[in-house]
């Protein structure tokens, strides 16, 4: 805008603020009955959805799922939009902040003196577009599949070992379900493909020792398994049996 | 039937009253005083402080024409932060932000034990929502209506901070309850910040108060959540505020003052 376009702007704000009415009391009465409805619709959400409050957290166990609350969904979707281990930080970081800046600086890079949304396109469809993704996003993140179960035969050669093996196999196939690790990991049917990597034949790729370290010490944004190999290795022990017989 | 006149008794002259000389006022009763209480009160405020011409500029400065439901959404934002800022008051009074079982005690206490305490649990839970969607709403209108242009470039710049604040509050706010959800979520979230490039670890380390979630971090978040945040919130909405009054609200983009206007202006 330049100077001429400003003090055209100013002199038609201020006729148009003198043909208007006092703040006192008619934004305010709009205000107020807005207030009363902002209101009655958190009263109504405490009443019909309460306010769980989920067993005590505890870092040695595994039956969580990490889910943020749903106005982080979209961030956390774009974890899984974008798959490749080495934009990771691309995905966590780099776009979120990025759109931020770009958010900040908005009427620096806009100088359109223009105001009405018909006759400024390309802000006005550049402003839809950020709606539906963050609507978009947010869907995928709140419709993902349940992390919570894992149906998967046990391999042949394990059913035939029998015994403590097969136990220990079951034991960990539990684990894994109950740890909701298929919020990030798709194993097989089970599971979401992404933010983590596809689990599905991890025993042909990696060696159960390597797998081990893994799990104590992963790739953020996952949540090291290290307390629970030092607390109680049994568990640790039939996660990693289970994950190492996974193949195709 | 005609009136009868009696005649006025005789009074001698010293107890007829005066009449008042010209100029003195009645002496105001004890009734006259009771009726003027606020107005008195007001003034002694307003003698001392100055504040009645603040005061009316802010109430009763001009709204442009024009406005729509559309502008009360900025206010109803304000009000659910007020909202959560009267519940937190309340949870605050029962919370204990100690990891070792304190935490998920004294909230499993305020929303099984305490009278309306899951009430005033939900309020400030799903009040959390309500603020975030609000504050999309708010900045969805102000986008589409090139509220953010001249002059107002700065007031939109304050509410993308309002907007970040409100996010940090729903991260530090989430894992106060120390249930299973609220601890696994937050170490997820805390490791996505860790990917961030050169600060990410540093950034972690600050957020967690070192390498693990100990005892720290939990009485860091409840610190951040309750006292830092909505400090600079309250600030910056107060900033926001001054603004808006002062540079007025806008009127909807596709309006235009009447030719008449002028004539009004004068008037005016």
């Amino acid at each position: 805008m330049n100077r001429a376009q400003r003090e055209e702007y100013l002199r038609e704000y201020s006729t148009l603020k003198n043909q208007g009415k006092p703040f006192f009391p008619y934004a305010v009465a709009k205000d107020s009955a807005m207030a009363c409805v902002v209101m009655a619709v958190i009263i109504l959400m405490t009443i019909i959805l309460g306010a769980e409050l989920l067993p005590k957290a505890d870092p040695t166990t595994t039956t969580y799922v990490p889910r943020p609350e749903w106005y982080f969904y979209f961030l956390f979707e774009l974890l899984r939009v974008i798959k490749p281990p080495e934009l990771v930080a691309l995905a966590t970081i780099g776009i979120p902040t990025i759109c931020l800046i770009l958010l900040f600086l908005l009427p620096f890079y806009d100088r359109n003196p223009e105001r009405r949304p018909e006759r400024r396109p390309v802000a006005t469809l550049a402003g839809i577009f950020t709606i539906v993704a963050i609507g978009y996003l947010t869907y995928l993140g709140a419709t993902g599949g349940s992390p919570n179960e894992l149906e998967i035969e046990a391999p042949p050669p394990i059913q035939a070992a029998g015994g403590e093996m097969l136990a220990s196999y079951e034991a960990g196939r539990i684990m894994v379900a109950q740890s909701g690790c298929l919020a990030c990991h798709k194993i097989g049917e089970n599971g979401n493909d992404g933010p983590g990597p596809d689990l599905t034949e991890v025993g042909q790729r990696l060696p159960s020792q390597a797998i081990a370290r893994t799990l104590q010490n992963p790739t953020a944004p996952m949540p090291p398994y290290d307390e629970l190999a030092t607390k109680n290795p049994e568990q640790f022990n039939n996660l990693v049996t289970f994950l190492s017989q996974l193949r195709e | 039937m005609p009136k009868v006149k009696l005649p006025k008794p005789p009074v001698p002259d010293a107890l007829v009253p005066r009449p008042k000389r010209p100029g003195t006022a009645e002496k105001a009763g004890p009734r006259d005083v009771a009726k003027e209480t606020g107005i008195s009160a007001i003034d002694w405020v307003d003698e001392r402080t100055g504040m009645s011409g603040a005061a009316r500029w802010l109430m009763f400065r001009k709204v442009p024409k024009g406005t729509n439901w559309f502008y009360t959404l900025g206010s109803a934002t304000m009000f659910a932060f007020l909202s959560q800022a009267v519940t937190g008051v309340f949870l605050a009074m029962y919370y204990i932000p100690d990891p070792a079982g304190g935490a998920y005690e004294s909230v499993r206490y305020l929303t099984n034990e305490v009278f309306l305490g899951e009430f005033v649990r939900g309020m400030h839970k799903w009040g959390a929502s309500v603020m975030v969607i609000l504050v999309m709403l708010h900045m969805a209108r102000t986008f589409f209506f090139g509220a953010y242009k001249y002059p107002r470039e700065l007031n939109w710049i304050i509410g993308v901070v309002l907007l970040v604040l409100t996010f940090v509050m729903g991260f530090t706010g989430y894992l106060l309850p120390f249930d299973q959800k609220a601890y696994w979520a937050t170490v997820v979230g805390v490791n996505i910040n860790g990917t961030a490039p050169i600060i990410g670890p540093y950034l972690n380390d600050f957020i967690r108060a070192g390498p693990d979630f100990t005892s720290t971090t939990l009485a860091r978040f409840y610190s951040i959540h309750m006292l830092l945040v909505p400090g600079a919130l309250a600030a910056l909405i107060g900033a926001h505020l001054w603004l808006v009054a002062k540079q007025g609200t806008t009127a909807p983009p596709w309006m235009k003052a009447d030719k008449k206007g002028d004539v009004g202006e004068e008037r005016a």
